[in-house]
């Protein structure tokens, strides 16, 4: 049995959905320095929801694409460069070009999890230039664990060399992990890997849940830094994963260290379940949206739990945030739109 | 001979069906071919049942039939049309199309379908989906504000009223919508971004524009956007306003649209292929109002 786990961290990567992608370019820096010095083999970085999305509907970037992914090339000497791409958001010509240009080595090519085919040709173009590619399934609580091992099996046939599924809302407990992870593995001759939200204080759980179902890439972020209540604690994962007899090829002390570091110096505060992410995570809807909805419920006096009740029922999905403020209004009951 | 404008569509899936159903219920237009590339998909099997012409021979049929033809719906792909535009082209035959292939005159009925007749375009192309229901809201908020910084569109659609065209025309679709936004609105940047939802049932097409303005007349804008609401709704009935023009952070204007398609061909949700489809027809049948006048 091949007892090794690859560990991909988008702690500045999701964690750009923390505090709505205002990260700086020294949190850049200092963090991928560390990362690297741990040995995390994968360093995702960008805006929260990936390359070319910096947007008024998802929130502005204070840092160009360009100069994200320069300075986490100029810190990282053995973790690879990876980023996050949404068709959709991002355009080969514009984007992924760029990212190619700017030296990224891993690609992960995302969609929500029914819409594997608008990744096809993003897929390609990585796989062409020589780039190590993964198809990312989004949301995945959307769809039945068979419906999501056949969208994945689509993407092993664009080129990808292996399958990521994530629970974007907080949403699974391990019996549902458990479940989908074995019908991707089951399916795929490529790897399968699993990104956890903590909305329900499952992160660990489920991505141990992963392992167990087979899946060999697990995603984690220092301190668990992440949109909502966060992700996966990275360190947390290596330590268990140790504990395990898991091979990280990460350094745990380092590891530590490195999370001690981004603590310190880039995350203004810790990810906790707040009263409404459990809501959110319950509710099934993006972790993502969690600033968006405080604040516009701040601003209109409506119930930030109702209103996460309201946008799961309406299945709003990442790039859905333009619903919130709807939602909101029709709460409100002062809507000037039509009556529902 | 008939008094209506022959037109031929190109493409079987989604878009073109539905635009079948739209051509045949017109008075001024009728479809002479319908033509796609395998007689066993689920759009000829709807066009056999209605007893339309069709032909499994693509673009060759256009050619085999060119003299009951005026009007070429391309209603395939991007790349396919940089191929059969040539040939339409040299057919004399105008083209109407609704891939973003962008190789001709951008047209919003709302906005340009009378210049576009009568300027003698002879390949319209009807920009996306996504353009169709933001770039006339963006262009009315120009008409109060000509000096809109950013402009930003997001559409989400449901994922069944995307077909597989649509889907491998993402890229495409981000370009030429940009490109329209701003053609049409005169902003300095634009920025389009398309969801697919997976949700079941699925959800109604809605489409948010942001634009970045200093000091925004919200009063003007709101005159504005329901002056073109009232152009809009001539063609497309399903489409309404859910948030009114509304001002967050000082300097961008907030407003967000929802598009009920009339259900022909696929549900109401998929206002996406609604409102692209009306506003074809509506070119169309301004090209036939043209042409019919001409010969009276």
């Amino acid at each position: 049995m091949n007892k090794k786990i690859l560990i991909s961290d988008p702690t500045l990567r999701d964690g750009n959905h923390a505090v709505r992608h205002q990260l700086r370019k020294n949190d850049f820096s200092t963090y991928c320095k560390a990362a690297d010095a741990a040995g995390v083999p994968m360093v995702e970085v960008g805006h929260g929801n990936g390359l070319g999305a910096s947007s008024m509907l998802v929130g502005e970037c204070s840092l160009s694409d360009e100069i994200i992914l320069s300075t986490a090339r100029e810190n990282l000497q053995h973790s690879k460069l990876a980023v996050h791409a949404i068709p959709g958001f991002c355009t080969i010509e514009r984007h992924m070009a760029m990212a190619l240009d700017l030296g990224v080595d891993v690609f992960r090519i995302a969609a929500h999890c029914t819409e594997a085919d608008i990744t096809d040709r993003h897929i390609a173009f990585a796989r062409k230039h020589g780039k190590e590619v993964y198809g990312v399934l989004m949301m995945s609580h959307m769809a039945s664990p068979d419906h999501l091992a056949d969208e994945a099996f689509k993407m092993q046939g664009y080129g990808a060399e292996g399958v990521v599924i994530m629970d974007s809302s907080g949403h699974y407990l391990p019996f549902d992990v458990s479940e989908r992870i074995s019908a991707l593995v089951e399916m795929l001759s490529i790897p399968v890997g699993f990104h956890a939200h903590n909305n329900l204080g499952m992160g660990i759980a489920n991505s141990v849940a992963a392992v167990q179902a087979g899946a060999t890439i697990i995603d984690g972020s220092a301190r668990g830094f992440g949109a909502g209540s966060g992700n996966a604690q990275l360190e947390v994962l290596v330590a268990v994963f140790e504990k395990m007899g898991y091979e990280t090829g990460i350094d745990l002390y380092k590891i530590l260290d490195a999370a001690d570091i981004a603590e310190k110096e880039i995350i203004p505060s810790l990810p906790y379940i707040s009263s409404t992410s459990i809501v959110s995570g319950l509710s099934g809807v993006f972790s993502g949206f969690i600033k968006e909805v405080n604040s516009i419920s701040a601003e209109h006096g409506v119930d930030a739990r109702d209103i996460f009740t309201e946008l799961g029922s309406r299945n709003a999905v990442a790039g859905q945030e333009s619903l919130i403020l709807e939602v909101a209004l029709a709460l409100k009951g002062d809507s000037s739109g039509e009556a529902r | 001979m008939s008094n209506k404008l022959r037109c031929a569509i190109l493409g079987t899936g989604n878009i073109g069906t539905d635009l079948l159903i739209k051509v045949m219920r017109s008075d001024l237009l009728e479809c002479t071919l319908f033509a796609g590339r395998n007689f066993r998909s689920e759009g000829m099997q709807k066009a056999i049942a209605l007893g339309v012409n069709i032909s499994d021979k693509g673009i060759n049929a256009i050619v085999d039939k060119a003299d009951v033809i005026d009007v070429v719906f391309d209603a395939t792909s991007a790349a396919a049309h940089i191929e059969h535009w040539p040939v339409i082209e040299g057919l004399g035959k105008i083209a109407i199309d609704m891939t973003p292939a962008k190789l001709g005159s951008f047209c919003v009925p709302a906005i340009n379908s009378q210049e576009i007749c009568g300027s003698g375009v002879r390949n319209i192309n009807m920009i996306t989906c996504g353009g169709q229901a933001s770039v006339p809201i963006a262009a009315a908020i120009a008409e109060v504000h000509n000096n809109i910084e950013y402009i930003e569109i997001a559409s989400s659609i449901a994922s069944r009223s995307a077909g597989p065209a649509t889907r491998a025309n993402l890229d495409e679709y981000i370009e030429t919508t940009e490109d329209a936004l701003i053609k049409f609105s005169g902003a300095e940047k634009a920025k389009a971004i398309l969801i697919l939802n997976p949700a079941n049932p699925p959800v109604d097409m809605q489409t948010t524009v942001y634009a970045k303005i200093k000091n925004p007349d919200i009063v003007k804008i709101n005159a504005a956007v329901n002056a073109m609401m009232l152009k809009i709704n001539n063609y497309v009935a399903g489409y309404a306003l859910l948030v009114p023009p509304t001002v967050i952070n000082d300097d961008i204007v907030m407003i967000t649209i929802k598009v009920l398609g009339v259900g022909d061909y696929l549900p109401r949700y998929a206002g996406n292929l609604d409102i692209i489809n009306c506003a074809a027809v509506g070119v169309a049948e301004d090209i036939a109002t043209n042409v019919l006048e001409l010969m009276s």
